[in-house]
């Protein structure tokens, strides 16, 4: 190697690389002199948002970390660990991949799902299910169907493939994501405790071996980097894709060679390879363990012969690991993985002292602490500037009487069940393989939360992932408490008991002062909820810039917290569908209605109003009304339940009845205005049917606490009878509501 | 009754069907691995779905050529018991022990979802031991799962019983609407002409357990195996 990597650079490549002013002082003052091309890639890429969490972290330092079932914490490795019970722990997290699925949504979605099921595998953990979160722009545009089309064959072809269900998740359309969507993978990965060992993200015993193991490096996913590198290489650059390829194929053997390794106990630690591949990986580990590494780049295997060593450094090729193995047991490794027909090669060892040295044919190209590169090490940190935004108080002006209420609310009915954001998404899910594994329990018995069985145990494990991004937008700390409440109700009407949550923080530029106003209020009530429900956060990932860009200005999605919740569902026999079950039974409300269309479907719908605040919500209302509702399922008095979401109670209404194929004859109640009443959207309300022969038994229950509830009538075979008015039939409506989407989708 | 798995790299039914023939119904199964030449004296081989090598080239088409797979056809030329299930379909397809091929759906998507089918044949020994009045409910998931043959095979198919199952509505009647990745004839499962080998784009060990409330399959999968049972 003699050419210009190895000389020092200067301030103005660090500005091309990304970094920060000021970043560049820092790096020359950690090394003692300037930085060469190779170590500064190494910097720009490790001080990044992504890998950094710098403007972030001080912020993510205040959420809850800590609960009675935690056995691995927020930070301690890629993904917390919690106590199901039975000899079981579940490790789970959610992470974006928005940039790239908003150039290539095949591939950006489909590397998505890799990455995250990677998080998992690495600790040891077999992925059991995953959910996804998604965010597209309105689904009459062309860029929308190109975008969802992409997203969904990625995410499917990429699940399918690997053999783990995909068993839940949310899709969203507003116009706030026109350019840039938004795709959050979950995945929720199981081990026995005591039984397999945990795998740990550190680097311990200087003199072990270092090993990559997995797929062949390439020259992808570093064209970050690459851009400002044009006097350094030649005209090829041009070749390389911006987007990372993902191989299923070779992701299921991965995950089947790691767990097989993980058993034998010739690991010292391991961690997956994302953003800044070897280079994050060799410093994460190092610095987790207080050593360092020497590393010799040209052991590495490549797919193209012509790479330069600060590719190799910065690739982001898949399906790779990097593995510490106890000196004296490589024989092992190499075995496991010529079964697996993978490629796997000692790239260099541990050392004893904090200093990562990267090897190119026996000649240092670069040379650093491994330390100041990482999160909680010396990366810098940034508080940032916030400042309330014009709209937030302009929106709270808004008075349900400036509306009024619709001549036909049948027709305002039909609307609602086909729009995008609450009609079927059955065009999205048919695509996902839902059933392998064979632990699906919502397959034939649908209830909010996805249920997944946990074998040979008395418990399943439930999930979900939501967030209502309008209501974020209108007010950031209600509307992410009502994040949280909404996926701890959807566990808990399925019958479980919230355990912990992931969280997936998608905002806009936090260097405007009004989207960093809402990244702040978004975790203060994040946090405000988490400690109402016990459910610690175990992780997780913030994804910011993402805005739409229109011909005036940028315009930042709807702030979009996703929460992933997991819950525990201790006895399988309290798994309850949202279906109602049989004619006659009686339907319940339970939580109270109020005169309150802020921020609902219908508003922006039927009335094209976005200036409203986010909807009521009480955190002891709604905590009030979840633990009554665990003593209803305990006690086998519920025959369905099903949450008050978009589209209000109608829609809850409608969706209880056709999942059941049945119908319902209710009666309004006169003191709320009647759009309010069907259609508003305020929170803490589940619907609920209940056999008759035990309505004693749950009335007598109710009446023990102070939860509102309230007769709305009984289940039909079919017919929509309200206030005794015929509604017609719900056949009818299931089409338009099972259509709506398709029909949009091959227009 | 000793029942092998085939594990390809790439299988993501295997264990699935494991757990169905060895945990639910209480056989013994053995992991055939796709290296080994070894079918370890099983009276079943069982090829399960999953995408098989990556399934890259053509469903199937890789997996044929594993050393595993000359000793499931020359086990199946002995007249020994094979089922094949999805991407087993697929496979056995590709290597001639079961007639037509399995080509995109016609929709070009992939599709998971519960179908219901109904016996075909009713006599034919595989399914003499289920209802042939009512339809079972069977959980496809593939993006490859079209079966298309030829109208003379077709024919032949259904002159000599080979057919065992075609997709029907939940009443149990075969119509194109049920028929939902556009298969010749509804056709959702075959058997060779010999009656030891079938093939089956639905998945039945995906409705055997009952905790997830559907053991349509678990019915399928013993009618296959007494069948067998009666024969051996």
């Amino acid at each position: 190697m003699s050419d210009a990597t190895l000389q020092p650079v200067t301030e103005e490549t660090a500005g091309e690389l990304g970094l920060l002013e000021g970043e560049f002082q820092k790096i020359c003052e950690i090394l003692g002199r300037e930085p060469n091309f190779n170590e500064l890639s190494v910097y720009s890429v490790m001080w990044s948002e992504h890998c950094s969490y710098k403007n972030s972290i001080v912020w993510l330092k205040t959420l809850p970390k800590d609960g009675p079932h935690m056995l691995v914490k927020a930070g301690e490795e890629n993904a917390g660990l919690v106590d199901l019970g039975e000899g079981l722990a579940c490790a789970f997290k959610i992470e974006s991949h928005n940039h790239p699925s908003a150039l290539e949504p095949y591939q950006g979605a489909a590397t998505g799902v890799g990455g995250i099921n990677r998080d998992i595998f690495t600790m040891g953990a077999r992925p059991i299910a995953q959910l996804n979160s998604l965010r597209f722009g309105e689904l009459s545009e062309d860029r929308t169907k190109w975008l969802l089309n992409g997203v969904v064959r990625g995410i499917g072809n990429y699940g399918n493939s690997f053999g783990v269900p995909t068993v839940g998740g949310e899709v969203y359309f507003d116009k706030s994501y026109h350019q840039n969507p938004l795709v959050n993978a979950f995945s929720a990965g199981i081990m026995r405790t005591g039984e397999d060992p945990v795998i740990s993200a550190k680097a311990e015993g200087p003199g072990n071996p270092v090993f990559i193991i997995g797929s062949f490096t390439g020259k992808d996913g570093i064209a970050g980097a690459a851009f400002a590198s044009k006097d350094l290489t030649d005209a090829s650059v041009e070749d390389i894709p911006s987007v990372q390829v993902g191989d299923p194929f070779q992701e299921k053997l991965l995950l089947e060679a790691t767990l097989e390794l993980a058993k034998t106990g010739a690991i010292v630690g391991m961690q997956d390879m994302g953003a800044a591949g070897i280079t994050c990986s060799t410093a994460e580990m190092s610095a987790a363990g207080g050593v360092g590494m020497d590393i010799h780049l040209d052991r590495v295997p490549t797919r193209q012969d012509d790479m330069q060593p600060w590719e190799i450094l910065l690739s982001e090729s898949q399906e790779r690991m990097l593995a510490v193995v106890k000196k004296g047991r490589e024989e092992e490794v190499r075995r496991i993985f010529e079964k697996w027909d993978l490629p796997c090669a000692e790239i260099g060892a541990v050392v004893d002292r904090d200093q990562l040295t990267y090897y190119w044919q026996g000649e240092v190209v670069a040379q650093t602490p491994a330390d100041p590169l990482v999160l909680g090490g010396g990366a810098p940190v940034y508080y940032r500037e916030y400042r309330e935004p014009a709209y937030f108080k302009a929106y709270q002006k808004f008075d349900i009487n400036s509306t009024t209420v619709p001549q036909d609310l049948k027709a305002v009915g039909e609307r609602l069940l086909q729009h995008p954001n609450i009609a079927s998404k059955r065009y999205v899910y048919q695509q996902y393989d839902s059933m392998v594994g064979t632990i699906n329990m919502n397959t034939n018995l649908p209830s909010d939360a996805a249920v997944v069985n946990l074998k040979d145990t008395q418990r399943a494990l439930a999930m979900t992932v939501d967030c209502n991004a309008r209501y974020v937008h209108a007010d950031p700390y209600q509307g992410t408490m009502i994040a949280v409440a909404e996926a701890a109700r959807n566990i808990v009407v399925s019958g479980g008991q919230p355990s912990a949550i992931t969280n997936c923080l998608n905002f806009g530029n936090p260097y405007q002062p009004e989207v960093y106003w809402q990244f702040v209020n978004a975790i203060k009530g994040m946090g405000a909820a988490c400690e109402k429900f016990q459910t610690p956060v175990t992780g997780g990932n913030v994804s910011f810039y993402n805005h739409t860009v229109r011909e005036e200005h940028t315009e930042p999605v709807f702030p979009t917290p996703a929460i992933g919740m997991i819950g525990v569902v201790e006895d399988k026999k309290h798994h309850t569908p949202l279906a109602f079950q049989q004619k006659g039974d009686l339907i319940y409300l339970l939580g109270e209605n109020r005169n309150d269309i802020n921020s609902s479907q219908y508003l922006v719908q039927e009335h094209g109003v976005e200036a409203s605040p986010a909807p009521f919500f009480s955190l002891e209302e709604e905590y009030a009304l979840q633990e009554q509702l665990k003593m209803l399922i305990r006690k086998g008095l519920l025959q369905s339940a099903h949450d008050v979401s978009e589209g209000g109670l109608w829609v809850a209404l409608m969706e209880s009845a056709m999942s059941g194929r049945l119908g319902f004859d209710v009666t309004t109640d006169s003191a709320i205005r009647a759009d309010a009443y069907l259609f508003g959207e305020s929170q803490s309300r589940v619907v609920v049917s209940v056999a008759q022969d035990r309505e004693t038994d749950f009335v007598d229950l109710m009446m023990l606490n102070g939860v509102e509830f309230d007769l709305l009538g009984h289940v039909t075979k079919g017919s929509i009878r309200l206030d005794d008015r015929d509604w017609g039939h719900v056949e009818h409506y299931t089409q338009l509501y099972e259509e709506a989407i398709e029909k949009e989708m091959l227009r | 009754m000793k029942i092998g798995v085939v594990i390809f790299p790439g299988s993501n039914c295997d264990h699935d069907m494991i757990y169905a023939l060895g945990h639910i119904l209480g056989h013994e199964v053995v992991e055939l691995w796709h290296k080994d030449h070894d079918l370890q004296q099983v009276d079943w081989v069982v090829l399960p779905g999953g995408f098989s090598y990556g399934d890259y080239l053509r469903s199937g088409a890789i997996a044929r050529f594993s050393p595993i797979m000359a000793e499931v056809v020359q086990h199946a030329r002995r007249g020994g018991y094979v089922l094949g299930v999805c991407n087993g379909f697929q496979v056995l397809c590709e290597t001639g022990l079961l007639p037509g091929t399995l080509q995109h759906n016609l929709s070009h998507r992939f599709v998971c979802q519960n179908t219901y089918l109904r016996l075909a044949h009713p006599e034919h020994p595989f399914t003499a031991g289920l209802e042939s009045a009512r339809p079972y409910k069977i959980p496809v998931a593939h993006g490859e799962g079209r079966f298309y043959a030829d109208e003379a095979t077709v024919k032949q198919l259904e002159d000599q019983g080979q057919i065992l199952f075609q997709y029907c509505d939940a009443e149990g009647r075969v119509s194109e609407e049920a028929n939902f990745n556009g298969s010749v004839a509804q056709i959702a499962g075959v058997s060779n002409a010999g009656q030891n080998v079938i093939g089956m784009m639905p998945h039945p060990e995906r409705a055997a357990d009952p905790n997830l409330g559907n053991t349509d399959g678990r019915a399928l999968l013993e009618s296959f195996l007494m069948a067998a049972g009666q024969t051996a």
